[in-house]
């Protein structure tokens, strides 16, 4: 296997007109193409200038990568796309709220040191349940959750990551 | 531009004509019917009723190929909507500029599943290039304007609005297209030094081809005499794609003919074997390519496009040159003037006797019949009947007599040729050549079309007897669907499969019917006096021409063959790998 036809993980900064039907395009120009979508999230960042920032996380060899990339920029209402992977280093953030309901065998003081080793935050709680949030990269929500899951039954919701490039440099 | 107050409805008229739009082809409807009360009350753009709403994207595709303006569509909401989604898929594949306009119910209606009502902008989006809902009349003048600039900038090709009824009713702002600007632009000038490498590669190669495709016709008349003029001097061959022909004369010694599945030994054998592969404007699609890890394993590969998704998509990719072909073109020639490369034809001297041998083969040679008419021989009779008439235009259909005509007929002059290359929609060449004759009122327009391909949208000799145009429809009609019939000879055992039209019309009833003439040729003795007659008939005419039934369109390369695997004739096909056809057969 040559290194052109290496499975890669890219995260995407793509800046977009917040216009209607502007994410059903750019999913639409996914599943069209059979491209991968490991994670997206999409919010209006720029109230003033209706921009929205949609952080997206494929994966694929460097051909498609640089499809998708071609193929987003192609779109009308896209204003500028960002391969924060490969244009250097960037922090990614992911938010996650585990719910960590208590069995037979729980321990609440286990619970609390997991979840402060991590800097979860207790957001709910109950007499058989926390609610944690937990903001970090992907790899620590996961080892977060691999932790957790030894100490009760866990309910998960999670953003997918946003990132930022590191540095001065912006979009 | 003053501002001016006026109706949705007149604003969409007022934008048409500030776009410079003349012609817009249209089927009215309940959800349009303000806008064609606007039209009745002026007389700047001229309507053509068509018969069904896809045949007015096609006729939009075709009055937009063969004048390299923006093609213009109006159709109603629901199913005019959908009637007109094949066209738009049609114009995006290969880049055609169209602006739709689509009827939708009243905004307050959207969502409740009103009568004719659909979700049009949901379900063009895959098939537009851009596509809009205009729900306030005060945002209607700029996307109106702005869907013009869209359709034509960059990669040209269809762009939908969507417009409720109680818009088209509304009283509101109209300005001109000058009164905005677009946040849309897209790369155009290509990158000098990456024009200059091209350059030096050039000259040096051993074995350099050009491979030009529709890029260069869509970039216009400029690009194609820059190509020609780059081709002459350099020495350089030059085969192109389906939707490429015409940007270089097809007459000059230079031109190898077409390439890909139906293209010819010598273009063939040329792409597999060049050293130095020099794509402008065209996109390395499966039918071009055969096998994509065969794909002219040798070579250097320049691609020229404007669609930077084109490039690296298919085929690795040496020297990406993004931006237009016309100045690509342009800047290739200038520098290659001042660094004084002049020709290359000494250098190129064995690489042209290797293309000789090539063309030695002859790979268009079939066997004449007599009295049983070959269609590549009522093909090579209509080219003849043709020669001395200026202005040509050829249409298509799809299937066997489509590549038939891209092999036997001459191609001189970009936007005389409309096919539909990329999706390949059977019942394109009838819509598209009365688009055509509408532009070129004076113009000889043929159809070249298969008997079942006509039948999928007859209904438009309607509209050509309607507006007194002079289509000519030239029918192979060898009673199969003859490209399917071919297929199921060469991959599924002879097994005949639906193929066969057993209940056929009278195509000269059924021309003289919709008010045109209907000619027929059944042997060799009758075919040139049949074209006499059809070219010399003022009106339209339907011309049904009884060909082979069983001839096959060669050479071929089968799919997931390489270039170098052409089969040439019936015969050839055992000579492929089994293996090869299993893997061919899943393609399409």
């Amino acid at each position: 296997m040559t290194d052109s036809d290496k499975i890669e993980r890219h995260t995407l900064a793509v800046l977009v007109v917040n216009e209607p039907g502007v994410l059903a395009r750019v999913i639409g120009l996914f599943s069209g193409r059979g491209y991968n979508i490991e994670s997206l999230t999409v919010a209006e960042v720029e109230r003033d200038t209706g921009l929205s920032r949609i952080t997206l996380v494929t994966s694929g060899t460097q051909m498609i990568i640089a499809q998708i990339k071609a193929q987003l920029e192609r779109l009308v209402p896209i204003r500028r796309v960002r391969d924060l992977t490969e244009e250097g280093p960037f922090v990614g953030r992911e938010l996650a709220l585990v719910k960590v309901i208590g069995q037979e065998n729980t321990k609440r003081g286990d619970v609390l040191r997991i979840a402060e080793g991590f800097g979860a935050r207790i957001i709910d709680s109950s007499e058989s349940s926390f609610v944690f949030e937990v903001t970090e990269s992907t790899e620590r929500v996961d080892q977060f959750l691999a932790m957790m899951a030894g100490h009760g039954r866990l309910e998960v919701a999670r953003t997918g990551i946003v990132a930022l490039s590191r540095g001065p440099d912006s979009i | 531009m003053s501002e001016r107050q006026m109706s949705g409805a007149e604003m969409v008229l007022a934008a048409l004509a500030d776009n410079g739009v003349d012609t817009i082809f249209g089927y009215p409807g309940g959800a349009v019917l303000p806008i064609y009360d606007a039209m009745f009350q002026q007389n700047r753009i001229r309507h053509v009723l068509v018969r069904q709403e896809g045949g007015a994207v096609h006729a939009a595709e075709g009055y937009a190929r063969s004048t390299g303006r923006v093609g213009a569509v109006l159709v109603t909401s629901g199913p005019g909507a959908t009637n007109a989604v094949t066209g738009l898929l049609d114009a995006q594949m290969d880049s055609i500029p169209l602006v739709c306009i689509t009827g939708q119910v009243p905004t307050h209606l959207i969502g409740n599943d009103a009568f004719q009502e659909a979700d049009t902008t949901g379900i063009t989006r895959p098939c537009t290039k851009h596509n809009y809902l205009v729900k306030d009349i005060e945002k209607l003048a700029e996307t109106l304007h702005e869907a013009f600039h869209v359709a034509r900038n960059g990669r040209p090709g269809p762009v939908l609005i969507d417009l409720p009824k109680d818009v088209q009713f509304a009283t509101g702002t109209y300005r001109g297209p000058e009164a905005f600007e677009f946040s849309y632009r897209p790369p155009n000038e290509p990158d000098e030094a990456a024009i200059a490498e091209a350059v030096a590669l050039m000259a040096k190669a051993e074995r350099p081809l050009f491979y030009t495709g529709g890029g260069v016709v869509n970039s216009g008349p400029e690009a194609a005499t820059a190509l020609t003029e780059l081709v002459r001097l350099t020495g350089i061959p030059c085969t192109s794609t389906l939707m490429g022909l015409g940007a270089f004369p097809a007459s000059d010694p230079q031109f190898l003919g077409m390439l890909g599945m139906h293209g010819t030994y010598e273009a063939n054998l040329a792409t597999h074997g060049c050293d130095l592969l020099i794509c402008v404007g065209a996109r390395f699609d499966d039918r071009v390519t055969g096998k994509v890890s065969a794909f002219s394993p040798g070579s250097t590969k320049i691609h020229i496009d404007i669609d930077a998704s084109s490039i690296n998509k298919n085929v690795r990719i040496d020297l990406p040159v993004v931006g237009d072909a016309g100045l690509a073109l342009k800047a290739m020639l200038k520098l290659w003037k001042d660094a004084r490369h002049g020709s290359r034809a000494e250098p190129l001297k064995p690489w042209w006797k290797q293309i000789d041998t090539w063309r030695a083969v002859d790979c268009l040679a079939y066997e004449k019949g007599d009295p049983v008419i070959k269609p590549q021989y009522a093909l090579e009779r209509l080219r003849e009947a043709l020669k001395g008439r200026d202005d040509v235009y050829i249409t298509t259909e799809v299937g066997q007599h489509q590549m038939w005509a891209a092999q036997f007929l001459p191609f001189e002059k970009p936007n005389h040729w409309m096919t539909s290359g990329g999706l390949g929609t059977m019942g394109y060449g009838l819509p598209a050549a009365v688009g055509v004759q509408m532009a070129h009122p004076e113009a000889t327009v043929i159809d070249v079309a298969g008997e079942a391909s006509i039948l999928m949208n007859i209904q438009e000799m309607s509209t050509a007897v309607q507006y007194r145009l002079p289509v000519k429809i030239f029918i192979l009609n060898n009673k199969w669907m003859g490209m399917v019939r071919q297929w199921q000879e060469l991959l599924h055992g002879g097994r005949y499969s639906e193929s066969y039209t057993a209940a056929l019309p009278d195509f000269v009833k059924l021309a003289e019917a919709f008010g045109g003439r209907g000619l027929r040729a059944t042997t060799v003795d009758e075919l040139d006096g049949a074209i006499r007659d059809m070219l010399e008939t003022p009106g339209p005419v339907i011309l049904d021409v009884a060909v082979d039934e069983t001839e096959m369109c060669f050479p071929m390369i089968p799919g997931g063959a390489a270039h170098n695997e052409i089969m040439l004739r019936r015969q050839d096909q055992h000579e492929t790998d089994p293996a090869a056809r299993e893997e061919g057969m899943v393609l399409v």
